[in-house]
């Protein structure tokens, strides 16, 4: 196992932060943009192509590619087995952020949702983020 | 039809996430986000057979979501995304050989448990 740097460490965390807001952010910029744009149910792709003249959902678009750059930045240094649990605290991030500038009310199914997620996210969290050293071997 | 498209969005995200994660370890740690940095992983990227087939298997899954979503309705989707955490960490352990113990698995266990709470 290769012994963490605390330099590396933090590099993880911050990435772990980028990939957790460009994902919200995107979602709610997007799913606000794609709102004002109306209804879309077509075959063709063309029809799609609408989004891309409301400003909300293009940029929306542009910090989801950042996120799938980033994600892939993080996979890069760090488990998928760590990445999963950890990332999932953009879902807190989504429930709370309806919550309170939204004002969705937030069930106690909900709530017990985010409790659970939340500790999903303090055990992984608790891990090294890599244990693995190379490239896996037994894959291709 | 509703489950065999479950079984595909749970099947393939695994397998695109899997086939990431292999693809960006050989490709070696990204040690900053410069412009400059992504630019250079995004060319890595483009000569990678193992994150082109990552990226196709998601995409597939991408698209059985949106057939999933056109004939009911978005709680469908929560057991597929749910049994991918589990899925992934299993593969995580034998295919990427991954440390996986008690920690991670209670981990993926809570998150696709909270994520099903969050659908209601």
């Amino acid at each position: 196992m290769k012994p963490e740097s605390r330099s590396d460490v933090q590099k993880t965390r911050i990435l772990v932060l980028i990939v957790v807001v460009t994902n919200v952010l995107g979602n709610v910029l997007l799913s606000r943009g794609m709102h004002q744009v109306g209804r879309i149910i077509s075959a063709s792709p063309v029809d799609y192509l609408r989004a891309f003249a409301n400003p909300s959902a293009v940029i929306g678009i542009c910090i989801l590619a950042l996120w799938m750059l980033s994600d892939l930045a993080l996979l890069s240094r760090a488990d998928l087995s760590f990445v999963l649990p950890v990332t999932a605290s953009a879902y807190i991030l989504i429930a709370l952020l309806g919550h309170f500038f939204l004002h969705d009310r937030i069930s106690w199914q909900r709530w017990a949702g985010i409790v659970l997620i939340t500790g999903g996210v303090i055990l992984a969290e608790e891990t090294p983020a890599r244990t693995t050293e190379g490239p896996p071997e037994r894959l291709l | 039809m509703k489950w065999l498209l479950v079984a595909i969005i749970a099947v393939c995200n695994t397998l695109g996430d899997v086939l990431n994660t292999a693809g960006m370890k050989r490709q070696g740690e990204v040690e900053d986000l410069s412009p400059w940095t992504l630019l250079k992983m995004v060319r890595k990227i483009l000569r990678n057979p193992l994150v082109l087939a990552g990226f196709a298997a998601l995409a597939v899954s991408f698209f059985a979501l949106l057939s999933l979503l056109s004939i009911t309705t978005v709680s469908f989707a929560v057991p597929a995304t749910a049994v991918s955490y589990l899925l992934e960490t299993l593969l995580a352990k034998y295919v990427l050989r991954e440390d996986v113990r008690w920690r991670r698995w209670a981990a993926a266990t809570l998150v696709a448990c909270g994520v099903v709470m969050l659908s209601f």
